[in-house]
């Protein structure tokens, strides 16, 4: 979507008005697929049911029937509110998700803003949803937001720690931060001199991998680390006091975050837009790019919702104790062991 | 303006529709819902009984000393991410000046530890 895509010149408004609809789509498309296919359907099957059925053939307008039906419901506000940190509090975490995507790449010309710190910049921009669920849990006036909101921070902050460190490992292989210059290093790459299917850092970090996997499943508090919103003692954490719109707008946003982090993690990983061994014209590689993405992207989130309906629940305590003392000093490990590698090799 | 600058407009630009996406959904939603207010709607939920006392209860300090070590490790970051980048030509240089780094902030991890902080009562 670079000016030249598919030999035709852009100015730079015609170019925007491209990206903005390709966002649109990249943060809304598979956010409806990962709710639809795998909250709504993978869910019941695994656990013997249907899911929903009603609305469309097998169910698959349930989402619009959703939308609608949260569209009508009254918009509270509880007594003794935080009136406006109240209200903007589900904006903060759905607007972090859009710049999230910003520096995901999905072809060699179809990128949205092509940052030299991309990796460092989606990081930093994923961390903002914090804010919003703290400013939820705060601006509630409730006893259960609140404690839901600081365990909501905890649990986040404590999981951010391996995720960056886990990047570092591939920031450390492909020697750049940039998200084009990760998949390039993926793509041109080569494992001890095999260079047929080129380096998906799947392969060679594959501690990095599991540890990302791992903290993506608690940044995004999905079962079985969904303790801020355990509903069994804290009501429904952060969320309590929401209703309509608003509660809705914090779902799109858990949702659409899935789909920034599984985007994330095919480009780093999974070698993002190129496929192994295979090189296309680069016009092709554009209209294709983000079909391969797409499908990397459901193979992670297929991951994610497999570990979700399968393990119970963890303790708060050993939810922290996990994370400090276990992932923390693997990953130092791994990054240190990834450095000498990269320096002997 | 340099393609560099332009990328963060581009970044601007997606902050900007973002915002607008979601208050045109807000906007929609009101157009759309009812407003019919009462009192007992408006009471803050505490498992069906009337709350006591504020909603903004005394909590643990334990959240703070955890937001503290993230502070800690997350710096830690900011000056690993460049460093990562050009491990190449900095060379074994750069990995023992990293490593030293590292100890020392593993250090802190492990007084922290020792001092019983990590633990969760």
């Amino acid at each position: 979507m670079s000016s030249g895509v598919l030999a035709v010149d852009l100015a730079y408004w015609q170019v925007t008005i491209l990206r903005v609809l390709g966002l649109l789509a990249a943060v809304l498309l598979p956010a409806g697929t990962i709710v639809y296919v795998f909250l709504f359907k993978m869910m019941s099957f695994m656990q013997s049911r249907l899911g929903p059925m009603e609305a469309g053939p097998y169910g698959s307008m349930q989402l619009l029937a959703e939308v609608g039906k949260w569209l009508q419901k009254e918009d509270l506000f509880p007594d003794g509110a935080d009136r406006k940190v109240f209200a903007w509090a589900p904006i903060v975490v759905v607007v972090s998700t859009f710049i999230m995507y910003a520096v995901v790449p999905f072809g060699p010309d179809a990128w949205f803003a092509d940052l030299p710190t991309g990796i460092f910049f989606a990081l930093a921009v994923s961390s903002v949803s914090v804010i919003g669920i703290l400013m939820a849990g705060w601006a509630s006036a409730n006893k259960y937001s609140l404690m839901g909101g600081l365990r909501a921070t905890g649990q986040l902050i404590a999981y951010e720690l391996p995720l960056v460190l886990a990047v570092l490992g591939v920031v450390i292989q492909a020697g750049t931060m940039n998200m084009q210059g990760i998949v390039e290093a993926q793509r041109n790459g080569e494992i001890f001199g095999f260079g047929g299917i080129g380096n998906p850092f799947i392969l060679t970090q594959f501690v990095g991998f599991a540890l990302f996997m791992i903290a993506m499943q608690a940044e995004l508090t999905q079962p079985p680390f969904d303790m801020p919103v355990a509903e069994s003692e804290l009501v429904a954490g952060y969320l309590t006091e929401y209703s309509g719109l608003r509660f809705l707008l914090f779902f799109i946003g858990e949702f659409a975050t899935a789909g920034a982090f599984s985007a994330i993690a095919a480009v780093l990983f999974l070698g993002g837009w190129a496929l192994p061994g295979i090189s296309f014209d680069s016009n092709l590689m554009n209209v294709l790019g983000p079909l391969v993405m797409l499908g990397k992207m459901m193979l992670v989130v297929f991951l994610v919702m497999w570990f979700r309906f399968t393990y119970p629940r963890f303790r708060e305590d050993q939810l922290q104790i996990f994370a400090w003392k276990f992932l923390i000093p693997i990953s130092l490990v791994n990054i240190a062991v990834t450095a000498v590698l990269k320096v002997a090799f | 303006m340099s393609d560099f600058l332009r990328s963060y407009l581009t970044v601007g630009i997606f902050l900007g529709v973002g915002i607008a996406l979601v208050t045109t959904m807000l906007g929609v939603a009101s157009l759309l819902r009812p407003t019919k207010p009462s009192p007992q709607k408006h009471i803050v939920y505490e498992s069906g009984v009337d709350p006591v006392g504020s909603g903004w209860s005394q909590s643990q300090i334990r959240y703070y000393i955890f937001a503290l070590l993230f502070v800690m490790f997350d710096v830690e970051a900011v000056f690993i991410f460049p460093w990562a980048t050009r491990l190449e030509a900095y060379g074994l240089f750069g990995l023992i000046e990293m490593f030293i780094f590292i100890f020392v902030l593993f250090l802190g991890l492990v007084y922290a530890w020792r001092k019983g902080v990590l633990r969760w009562v």
